[in-house]
């Protein structure tokens, strides 16, 4: 490759809303239900019903809006985008064309060389999301279940500000977090509660206009758009060196074979008609009504972590960590609270909690244990009730399970021996049992004494505490 | 006529609308849609410089619903209706390459 | 007096005097169902059963003192396109040949609350689209007052039968006319509320900023009560306005004194039949001699109306309609390769001719290119519709005009000319696109004795005004003795 070429990203993330029910219908959006049960004649497309708005979707819409530094439509409509697909009942998604909730927004995110950039924000605009369809391998034909169909998406329209997976992963993160902290959504890309679509362009380094883009969808997860990314920024360079030109095209991401391939059929128009949606009225945005959402707008990441510099003598970087994902924070903040000393939650958030996030795949939104059982187990190690390595493997089950770290330690059996009769007793049966031990700390050899202490852990079942053994040796040596 | 409407023009209107026309078909329509446009033109004797758009008569405005479920289950009665169902679904045919 | 010649007032009032009861009313007019539908093809669905088991349910009412008003125990018929739970609805169309609604539009649920008998499901124009009810694919509906002629549409089968005896009074629905012009055809009353008053919840919809919900009755008196039934407030459609002005019986007084009423000359001009013209400046005269004041002046863009309105309606019915694919309910083809194919040829075989000339006409004027020249410039042009209205009723009270150029055609001659069939729309399309209510009373007839409607036309909101007006005329009518 002889040019230098630079990749031009522009994102289209689709966020569903945390809201109970349906963008336009009161039919609940609990995932997981049986298919179809949570339908009605509105979300199925039934002859002669008719979508009413959900003013929570409006008021999450709006509040990510004012989160993203966009200004907010005062004056917004609904748009019918046409289009026939079996997914969509009506044949036609409500969307917003014309007159979208919020425009011209940003945020900041950290770029690859480590300084700061904005990423524009085109347009976010609410609409409704489609169905499912699943595949029947025995009858040869799809099925389609309308569960999803209406719930609520807002659709994140960025400008074309980003030039690397990186700036992307960033931007991501930063959207998720925003809109976690605001509690509109858990953003989770595995489960399609966030997604991405990436439109991306190559082009020689200074050239002024950009290149011709293409869209990737089927994107689940940071490193399947890191991998497309990569894949589609080659694809387009090699094409563009070969002398052949670049297709605007959709394309499907198969994240399995690591490539990609275009969604093209001669039935698909790509042709919208766009028009207002006759059924829906416009939504005016009054100042009340946008100083009322001012109003209830949470403590944001940079405030939060002003604050606990302020009130918790933890280190910047816990605190870096844990501001990080708005469910670490409440965590981190319910446990504070239930009186449990800052620096030791913050070591189980750091430590344990982070270690089995990664090792088992679990998003911090995901986590079972409460806080309360977090205080507990803290509190069971202060009182030396249970010791460090009982406290990690009471941990490891609360994580899976939640359950009562007091409860479990009882009926487990796990509690600290602090009979000393019965110390005293092991410990002398292990001198006895370790003369070559017993002469090397007679000698001076002080790591002896850590063999010591671990066979008397190991004689006790784990159930002593090891300062405790330790001190009493010592004495008995 | 002033419109006059082509094959492609038929073929990709029959395409946004998902209608299949015979050869017959499609002549009358190029026609008839001709002449409806013909027609539609007459608009544009008017001047609506700075005219807006209506699509609502009267200024209804935030009409909302309260985040509050209100249905239960109803498929049997969604799929009561549907040409061929199966395991609680609507068949159709194959979606995915 | 024989029920099936009853107006709803009178009819109720018998079955609360015990001189009859809902179930020999609902009896009474289901053999003149049985005995006259076959000439006139009024219905597409009559539902014998569960008329005569809602009869009894609502007789019980009537007896415990639960339902004591105008419409309780009285048969009502209802259009093809507004659904009923458990029974078949199929906008006269084939591709909703087997479609049978799990729920009930809100405007049938009020007149149910208020004790109507819902005797079935009246013929139509497919999807309300035409002018004739020739273009259902039942067959089309014929003019009880002459069966070579046309009942009008789209409401066709609703007007029909109210005037051949098979229902006391009928509901349809209004898009361009398709209320007041079948009324004017068949010599009844009918009236299209303001946009808004009548939910759409239901309505299976054609063009949906323009659709509405009416009735069509014997007389204005019906007209009235039944309007106040079908009226309210429905959170479950967001274009549903709330009024506190719906005790539209109220309004039945004799009193047009200072009345102000505009005859717009565009409405009088060329395309105007004599007789017709003739027997509308009578009605206006007979307004005129009980003080309302009367006189003519320049409407404007009266010609406009019509394109506007078909962009509007077909942009809208093109979208409308595409949930109608094969999939959740409905007509599926047979045979068919793939997904896009399957769609297409159900849609193709499903849909009649007028229906896919106007999806096919609404897709283009919204495709890529053509918005701003067609659908924006019909918005546009809509805007101006409104405000020459409103300069009018800052002048006049009531606009006053035929419903119709001509009296009802003869079968078979409209169908061949679309647009010469649209031209017949001109009076009345207006209305829908200003969003305004319309009624059209009888107000006499041609030499062939085929009936002509007077057209009143109000301000939003303004139906009492346009009640009062037509009911005065109609006592006069009553007083003279008609012809
Ligand atoms: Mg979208
Ligand atoms: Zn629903």
């Amino acid at each position: 490759m002889s040019k230098q070429y630079e990749t031009v990203i522009g994102l289209e993330v689709h966020v569903e809303l945390a809201t109970k029910t349906k963008i336009f219908c009161g039919c609940s959006t609990a995932f997981g239900a049986a298919p179809n049960t949570q339908t009605c004649p509105v979300c199925t497309g039934m002859p002669g019903s008719l979508p009413v708005l959900n003013k929570q979707v409006l008021e999450y819409a709006i509040a990510v809006g004012l989160a993203t530094n966009c200004d907010i439509t005062r004056y917004a409509k609904f748009d019918r985008k046409n289009y026939f697909y079996p997914d969509n009942p009506q044949n036609y998604q409500i969307s917003q064309l014309y007159l979208p909730i919020c425009r011209n927004g940003g945020v900041e995110i950290e770029t690859d060389q480590g300084g700061k950039k904005i990423v524009g924000i085109h347009e976010i605009h609410m609409e409704e999301d489609a169905g499912k369809l699943i595949h029947d391998e025995w009858e040869d034909c799809s099925l389609v279940d309308y569960n999803r169909s209406g719930v609520p998406l807002i659709e994140i329209v960025s400008e074309p500000d980003m030039r690397s997976a990186g700036e992307v992963i960033a931007y991501l993160e930063k959207l998720r977090q925003v809109i976690q902290y605001l509690g509109a959504s858990d953003c989770k890309l595995q489960e399609g509660s966030m997604r991405a679509d990436v439109n991306l362009s190559v082009r020689e380094v200074g050239a002024e206009t950009f290149g011709t883009r293409t869209e990737m969808k089927n994107l689940n997860s940071f490193k399947a758009i890191t991998r497309a990314i990569e894949g589609e920024t080659e694809r387009q360079i090699d094409l563009i060196e070969a002398g052949e030109s670049v297709v605007q095209e959709t394309r499907r991401w198969d994240d399995a074979k690591g490539e990609s391939y275009a969604m093209r059929s001669k039935e698909d128009a790509q042709d919208y008609r766009y028009f207002p949606d006759p059924d829906l009225t416009p939504v005016s945005v009054s100042e009340d009504m946008l100083e009322e959402i001012r109003a209830r707008q949470p403590e944001f990441r940079t405030e939060k972590m002003a604050r606990y510099r302020e009130e918790f003598d933890i280190p910047d970087y816990d605190i870096e960590i844990i501001t990080g994902e708005k469910p670490l924070a409440d965590l981190f903040e319910a446990a504070v609270a239930l009186g449990a000393q800052p620096k030791k939650v913050s070591n189980w958030i750091m430590g344990e909690t982070l270690r089995l996030m990664k090792e088992r795949e679990v998003d911090a939104s995901d986590l079972r244990f409460s806080p309360e059982n977090l205080a507990k187990l803290i509190s069971l190690t202060d009182t030396k009730q249970i010791n460090s390595s009982v406290a990690k493997e009471v941990f490891e089950v609360m994580f899976a399970e939640n359950v009562d770290p007091e409860q479990y330690v009882e009926e487990k059996g796990l509690k600290t021996v602090n009979d000393e009769g019965a110390l005293k007793k092991t410990i002398e049966e292990v001198i006895a049992a370790n003369p070559q031990s017993v002469e090397d700390y007679r000698n001076g050899k002080e790591k002896a004494i850590g063999f010591l202490v671990g066979q008397t852990m190991k004689a006790m079942k784990g159930k002593a505490d090891p300062g405790a053994v330790n001190q009493m040796l010592r004495e008995l040596l | 006529m002033a419109n006059n409407i082509s094959d492609e023009t038929i073929e990709y209107v029959g395409i946004l609308a998902k209608l299949e026309l015979s050869d017959e078909e499609k002549e009358q329509a190029k026609s008839d849609m001709g002449r409806m446009l013909d027609y539609i033109d007459k608009l544009g004797e008017l001047d609506t410089t700075d005219v807006e758009p209506m699509s609502h008569v009267f200024s209804v405005e935030n009409v909302f619903r309260e985040d509050v479920v209100t249905n239960g289950d109803e498929r049997e009665r969604l799929l009561s209706n549907a040409p061929q169902e199966k395991d609680g679904m609507f068949v159709v045919p194959r979606t995915f390459e | 007096m024989n029920v099936i010649e009853m107006t709803a007032a009178q009819l109720s009032a018998a079955i609360r005097a015990g001189k009859t009861t809902a179930v020999e009313a609902a009896e009474a007019v289901l053999s003149q169902i049985e005995k006259e539908d076959k000439k006139y093809n009024c219905y597409v669905t009559v539902d014998r059963d569960g008329a005569l088991a809602q009869a009894a349910a609502v007789q019980e009412k009537i007896e415990a003192g639960e339902l004591t008003g105008p419409l309780a125990g009285v048969p009502v018929a209802v259009k093809d396109n507004i659904c009923t739970e458990g029974l078949r609805t199929t906008c006269s169309s084939k591709i909703l040949h087997n479609f049978v609604p799990t729920y009930t539009a809100e405007a049938v649920k009020n007149l149910q609350k208020a004790g109507a008998v819902i005797l079935g499901k009246t013929n139509m124009d497919e999807f309300a689209m035409g002018s004739t009810t020739e273009t259902s694919a039942y067959g089309p509906t014929k003019n009880p007052r002459n069966p070579e002629h046309v009942p009008g549409g789209s409401s066709g089968g609703s007007a029909a039968a109210v005037a051949a005896g098979e229902c006391i009074y009928a509901i349809g629905s209004d898009t361009g006319g398709s209320i007041r012009q079948p009324a004017s055809y068949c010599g009844v009353v009918g009236m299209k509320p303001t946009y808004g008053t009548v939910s759409r919840y239901g309505l299976i919809a054609y063009g949906s900023s323009l659709d509405q919900i009416g009735p069509l009755t014997r007389n204005v008196t019906d007209c009235a009560a039944v309007l106040e039934a079908l009226a309210s407030h429905d959170t479950k459609d967001s274009t549903s306005v709330s009024r506190d002005d719906t005790d539209f019986t109220a309004a039945l007084t004799e009193d047009v004194k200072g009345m102000r009423i505009g005859i717009p000359n565009d409405y009088l001009g060329e395309g105007l039949d004599d007789e017709v013209r003739t027997v509308v400046l009578q009605a206006a005269e007979v307004l005129a001699d009980r003080g309302a004041v009367v006189e003519r002046f320049d409407l404007s863009l009266v010609e406009y109306a019509i394109p506007a309105y078909y962009t509007i309606a077909a942009a809208e019915a093109s979208s409308n309609l595409e949930r109608f694919d094969g999939i959740k309910y409905g007509y599926r083809t047979e045979e068919y390769a793939g997904l896009h194919n399957m769609y297409k040829k159900s849609r193709s075989e499903g849909f009649g001719e007028e229906v896919k000339r106007r999806i096919m006409l609404g897709s283009f004027v919204l495709s890529s290119g053509y918005y701003d020249a067609y659908y924006l410039k019909a918005l546009k042009v809509k805007a101006l519709i409104k405000k020459a209205f409103d300069e009018a009723f800052a002048k006049y009270d009531l606009i006053l005009g035929p419903v119709a150029p001509t009296t009802a055609p003869k079968l078979g001659e409209s169908l061949a000319d679309p647009i010469q069939m649209y031209l017949g729309d001109i009076y009345t399309i207006a209305v829908n696109l200003a969003g305004l209510p319309g009624i059209s009373v009888p107000c006499g007839q041609d030499s062939n004795g085929l009936p002509i409607g007077l057209q009143l036309i109000g301000d939003c909101f303004q139906e009492k005004k346009l009640i009062r007006a037509a009911y005065t005329y109609e006592q006069w009518r009553l007083c003279k003795g008609t012809e």
